[in-house]
């Protein structure tokens, strides 16, 4: 049996840096939807889509959604967020986000550890979260 | 006293099942078809409903010992008038939103491991992109081979928390060379048996490989996968039962991240639906944690097992144009 001190037993610097950047982020991000949904109930925004149009097209395909919206696909909501449903993606999009960022962190502390099987495995983590941020393979919607 | 107190804890989760099969959306749903469903309903009545459906699956999924995403996607996909396609996206918000307010407290208590978590996560972040984009196309031919799919997987799954008996502690003789050049090995404090464990991983190809496999079905249906993870970290590689459980929850943060910026990008989360999902699901989860002291998880687990075999068989019925469960 051990010490519950041991130096083992406790979690490294770059987690604890994790763990401190991700719990930012995550309630910054849920106040964000919280906000921003608000905004767009109470219709202080203008929507893109009516809310009352939405119920009607919601059981269709996104594709077909997509056209009769009229609504981007990929990063074409930046360009709408003065209205207020797209408002909402800035709380979804920090979500999404969060993980790139706190890899980021790990980056810097396995590259100063010279630890470089790790320091690639995390480059390579967020080549592949950056790709599939980016839209290249998702944005194709019709 | 307290089995006075344990009887009405049940007698509430009887009624939290049963709202959830026989709420408004329920019977929306198996009354008529989906584009009917909304007819002469006004705007709000869907979101508020949702809220309140997320909120129940919220509480049993924790304590139930599932994630959110894996209830979400089968229930919701058959109770309320959504394509498919936006269930899935939601769903893995939902999922990713969950594990990313886990994340901080697991890290901290160094029960998520980062070093057995970022192997696998890479394999299965980047097998769930190409779930994602598959499951996208199949579903733009016809949503009801998703929805025949997604039926057959969660009554595997639901068949997998019945049988699945998992080892606290597995032991683990020898360590295999790529678990020994990566690293794989840590300790945590078991604050029950007052002791430090040692754990180390073995069969590590195996495991990396069945986690392509993890990463294509969570991407492909949207669900959160730690009903997959935790078998192949706990059985397969001999990773001990809470850091299994932890790096699992930790690990989704970053699987579903890959596919839900797929979905994302492709229109599939309508805000609409997507905030009332992730809010009611949190505030049920934050819920489910304060009746987790009182409760018996053992009855409720059973309880989600029935109502996840039955959305499973919904979802195949669904898919197959059988029509026996409506």
């Amino acid at each position: 049996m051990s010490n519950q001190n041991d130096e083992a037993l406790k979690p490294t610097r770059e987690q604890f840096i994790y763990a401190n950047l991700l719990i930012i982020g995550v309630w910054a991000g849920i106040a964000i939807l919280f906000i921003t949904y608000a905004i767009y109930l109470f219709g202080l925004l203008p929507p893109h889509v009516k809310i009352s149009v939405i119920p009607s097209v919601w059981a269709k395909g996104v594709n077909e959604f997509l056209e009769i919206t009229h609504s981007p696909h990929g990063w074409g909501w930046v360009s709408l967020l003065t209205k207020g449903d797209f408002l909402n993606y800035i709380g979804f999009v920090l979500l999404a986000l969060m993980t790139i960022l706190c890899y980021l962190v790990l980056v810097r502390g396995y590259i100063r550890q010279k630890n470089w099987i790790f320091a690639t495995i995390a480059i390579l983590e967020i080549v592949v979260l950056s790709l599939a941020a980016s839209g290249i393979f998702g944005g194709g919607g019709h | 006293m307290v089995n006075i107190r344990l009887r009405s804890v049940s007698c509430f989760f009887g009624f939290l099942v049963i709202f959830l099969l026989t709420s408004p959306a329920a019977t929306a749903a198996a009354g008529q078809a989906t584009s009917s469903a909304t007819a002469g309903k006004p705007w709000w009545f869907w979101p508020i409903v949702l809220f309140f459906f997320c909120l129940v699956l919220g509480v049993l999924a924790v304590m139930a010992g599932v994630g959110g995403g894996v209830l979400y996607v089968p229930l919701v996909s058959g109770f309320f008038p959504f394509h498919i396609d936006f269930v899935r996206g939601v769903g893995l918000m939902v999922a990713l939103a969950g594990a990313l307010a886990a994340g901080p407290g697991l890290l901290r208590r160094n029960l998520a491991n980062l070093r057995l978590a970022l192997p696998v996560a890479l394999v299965a972040s980047t097998c769930s992109i190409l779930g994602a984009l598959l499951g996208l196309y199949l579903s733009s031919l016809n949503p009801n081979i998703i929805q025949a799919c997604l039926g057959i997987t969660i009554v595997g799954i639901a068949l997998l928390l019945l049988f699945s008996k998992n080892t606290e502690k597995p032991v683990v003789t020898n360590q295999d060379a790529i678990g020994l050049a990566l690293g794989l090995r840590g300790a945590y404090w078991d604050d029950g048996a007052r002791e430090s464990v040692e754990w180390k991983t073995h069969r590590t190809a195996l495991g990396l490989c069945l986690f392509i496999l993890v990463g294509l079905l969570a991407g492909m249906f949207g669900l959160g996968a730690g009903w997959a993870n935790v078998p192949v970290l706990n059985l397969l590689m001999g990773v001990p039962l809470k850091v299994s459980v932890a790096t699992s929850k930790f690990l989704l943060s970053i699987t579903d991240t890959s596919a839900a910026w797929i979905y994302m990008n492709r229109g599939c989360v309508i805000p609409l639906i997507g905030v009332p999902s992730i809010v009611g699901l949190m505030l049920g989860s934050l819920i489910g944690v304060k009746i987790l002291a009182i409760a018996k998880p053992k009855i409720i687990r059973y309880m989600v097992i029935i109502v996840l075999l039955f959305a499973g068989l919904k979802a195949m019925d669904k898919g197959f144009g059988l029509g026996l469960l409506g």
